[in-house]
């Protein structure tokens, strides 16, 4: 049979869920919670069991989701977890041991807006928990930005990928909008699950039985002498140094000969690619650098566009946080603003090319 | 008249003749317990039931906050250190996802029975194929001697330096009690180690517990109360026999479920 | 006259003289050195030829510093 291509009509939450299985994952733990349940729900209808051997199993809380995932990882083996803001707050405890145990694996954060209990309706209100480290101690981890349903899907491979090539965690930073909207996806083959074999030959520091053939492996974020302790930790930072020499991932929209610039990520990038057309009909050369990569974050790229442009408008639904890092970026070449919605609102097209013309084509002196 | 041996100390001490010594699945490490502490005694009688049914490469311990938290330094088997309280839930991971190796957790009473509440409950009553070593010694030992939820009515611990006010305190959490109230459980028991005759019966339910694992009917649970010397203000003997006086009328020796 | 005949060596250096092998030898064989090992602690030794080999003194050292040795006498 000649090979057709598998496109489905889904939800960002089904995409996700189903991109996991499709990875190969070997057990997800999860916890019910508003606007991400789907993936527990797709997942639990979905029989992984006879599917695919994937263990998924409903916890009594994030804390224990998270550290049921460390355990799982410790092993060697692909697992996930998945909530929303208030459930990530529980879990950055486990982020913080993941970090010092240094533990691969994959998170979803389905951003809704805090603090709090908040709104369950999309923010992006979480970009310093999760860029920032959240959890106690020097640590970081990949976080990449999904703006489509296609991307909540394709970001699991990559996000396991990473997670083992650098032995870190990797977060994909959703929102309540991408996670719950319709679209097509295209899915891949199935990826079969390693066997405990395969795990143990690729990943020697693996916890799986302690063999004659070897020292005994023990996971753990605990070293209790200073120097050793010290070591560790600048080797942490190496490995964050290594990521954000390596991958920094971004989208460049209409930059060539941008004037005047956006940069968001996520929902709020879709916004803002409309705004991009939207002011190029009425002839003002507007683009959008789409972040993919939030950690690590293309400051390169940020200080390239700054030389170009005459201004910079972040938008992000939260009251600035990105923001932060794109002044680091520019480093003071070029104006930034900030504009957002907050309590769960979406800003449209019209009004964020508005901004744009209010912050900085509208006062502009020309000569 | 006085008899002159018939053997001497070096023909006694021949490898034909030795019938106890530290199992090699205890490391080389000094153990970091104080004197006296029953910690070391209850790591290597798990070790040894490890050694004898040859289960080290099928093993995966899971270490707690607290003093033990480096028993992954002691114990020559695959470990991994879980976060304050949740070791049920780190084992779960493990266990689930690797069904056919032995995974047990060790843990004390703040771990298990405070912070780890939840984790424990819920552990216990999916009747995850785990075993819980639990150690009891009423006290938060490592931080340096507070109250515990297991500390006695009455009882003086750093935080509580003119004892346990139950009325403001709440009272000692009897936790195994209300493990085996679940239907998650299989076998659940309390022991101690402090004589010789205890250590034989801990050993004996640690050897039921890993094989009552074998038959994937749920969570096997051993408690093992235990002393705290330091923590206590005693000498290692005093302690004992405190705990024999003391703890044991509130927290009493023998099995509480065992397999019908 | 005893069948067996048993003696204990301990690991001077895991020794931390916590005594808790001399309340569980019923042969009050044990006793505490003048000594000090590296760690300064007055270690438990043998005091005696009484030994019988029970390994109680063994089962209840939390440091695993004893090793028992029982010979049958002909």
């Amino acid at each position: 049979m000649s090979a057709t291509k598998d496109i489905r009509l889904m939800k960002g939450n089904e995409a996700f869920a189903e991109g996991i299985i499709r990875a190969g994952c070997d057990g997800y733990f999860g916890y019910p919670i508003t606007p991400q349940s789907e993936v527990l729900e797709y997942l639990s209808i979905q029989k992984t069991k006879e599917r695919t051997g994937m263990v998924v199993l409903q916890a009594e809380s994030e804390i224990a989701s998270i550290h049921m995932v460390y355990g799982g990882a410790g092993c060697g083996k692909r697992v996930v977890t998945s909530s929303s803001s208030p459930g990530i707050s529980l879990m950055q405890e486990g982020f913080s041991y993941l970090a010092g145990a240094e533990l691969p694996c994959l998170l979803m954060n389905v951003v809704r807006g805090g603090p709090g209990l908040g709104t369950i309706q999309p923010s992006q209100s979480d970009y310093f928990q999760a860029v920032k480290g959240g959890g106690h101690g020097d640590y970081k981890m990949i976080v990449l930005a999904p703006a489509s349903v296609q991307e909540m899907y394709d970001f699991t491979k990559l996000g396991f990928d990473l997670a083992f090539k650098y032995r870190t965690q990797v977060m994909i930073l959703s929102d309540g909008a991408i996670g719950q909207m319709m679209e097509k996806v295209e899915l891949d083959e199935q990826i079969p699950r390693l066997t405990d074999e395969e795990i143990i030959k690729k990943y020697p520091w693996v916890t799986t039985g302690k063999t004659s053939d070897r020292e005994r492996n023990y996971i753990t974020s605990l070293d209790l002498n200073p120097a050793r302790h010290e070591i560790l930790n600048r080797k942490f930072q190496a490995k964050f140094k290594k990521i954000e020499q390596n991958e920094v991932r971004f989208e460049r929209i209409d930059c060539d000969d941008a004037e005047y610039l956006f940069v968001a990520y996520g929902s709020s990038a879709r916004v803002c690619e409309k705004a991009v057309q939207l002011g190029r009909a009425k002839g003002i050369k507007i683009g959008l650098l789409r972040l993919i990569t939030l950690f690590p974050f293309p400051y390169d790229e940020v200080a390239r566009l700054a030389k170009q442009v005459e201004g910079i408008l972040t938008i992000e639904m939260s009251a600035g946080q990105m923001i932060e890092d794109v002044r680091l970026g520019v480093n003071g070449a070029v104006q930034v603003e900030h504009f957002g919605r907050l309590g769960g609102i979406m800003p449209a097209p019209e009004e964020v090319l508005n901004v744009m013309e209010e912050k900085f084509i509208k006062t502009k002196v020309y000569a | 008249m006085l008899e002159t041996l018939p053997i001497t100390k070096e023909e006694i001490c021949k490898p034909e003749n030795l019938v106890y010594s530290r199992t090699h699945l205890m490391t080389d490490a000094a153990l970091s317990y104080c004197p006296g502490c029953g910690h070391g005694t209850i790591h290597r009688m798990i070790m040894e039931v490890i050694d004898e049914m040859n289960l080290q490469a099928d093993t995966i311990g899971v270490a707690p906050v607290g003093c033990s938290v480096l028993a992954y330094e002691f114990l020559n088997i695959d470990m991994q250190q879980a976060a304050h309280g949740r070791a049920p839930a780190v084992a779960t991971g493990i266990k689930r996802l690797m069904p056919n190796k032995f995974v047990f957790t060790y843990q004390g009473d703040g771990d298990l029975a405070a912070i780890g509440t939840a984790e424990t409950i819920h552990a216990c009553n999916r009747g995850e194929n785990i075993t819980i070593f639990y150690v009891n010694n009423g006290i938060y030992g490592m931080t340096g001697g507070q109250m515990a939820p297991t500390t006695l009515p009455q009882m003086k611990t750093a935080t509580s330096p003119f004892g346990r006010n139950v009325e403001t305190m709440g009272y000692p959490l009897k936790i195994t009690e209300l493990i085996a109230m679940l239907p998650g459980t299989y076998f659940v028991t309390r022991q101690s180690v402090h004589t010789a005759a205890n250590v034989r019966k801990t050993k004996k339910a640690i050897q039921k517990a890993i094989e009552y694992q074998k038959l994937n009917k749920g969570l096997s649970f051993v408690e093992i109360v235990s002393n705290c010397n330091s923590g206590w203000k005693m000498t290692p003997v005093e302690a004992n026999k405190w705990m024999e006086e003391n703890m044991f009328p509130f927290y009493p020796l023998g099995d509480i479920k065992v397999p019908k | 006259m005893a069948k067996v005949k048993g003696e204990i060596i301990v690991d001077i250096e895991r020794c931390k003289g916590c005594q808790v092998c001399i309340s569980a030898c019923k042969e009050n064989v044990i006793g505490m050195s003048k000594n000090l090992n590296r760690k300064g602690y007055h270690f438990a030794q043998s005091t005696n030829e009484d030994c019988t080999g029970c390994i109680n003194c063994a089962l209840v050292c939390p440091d695993g510093a004893i090793t028992v040795y029982r010979a049958r006498l002909n």
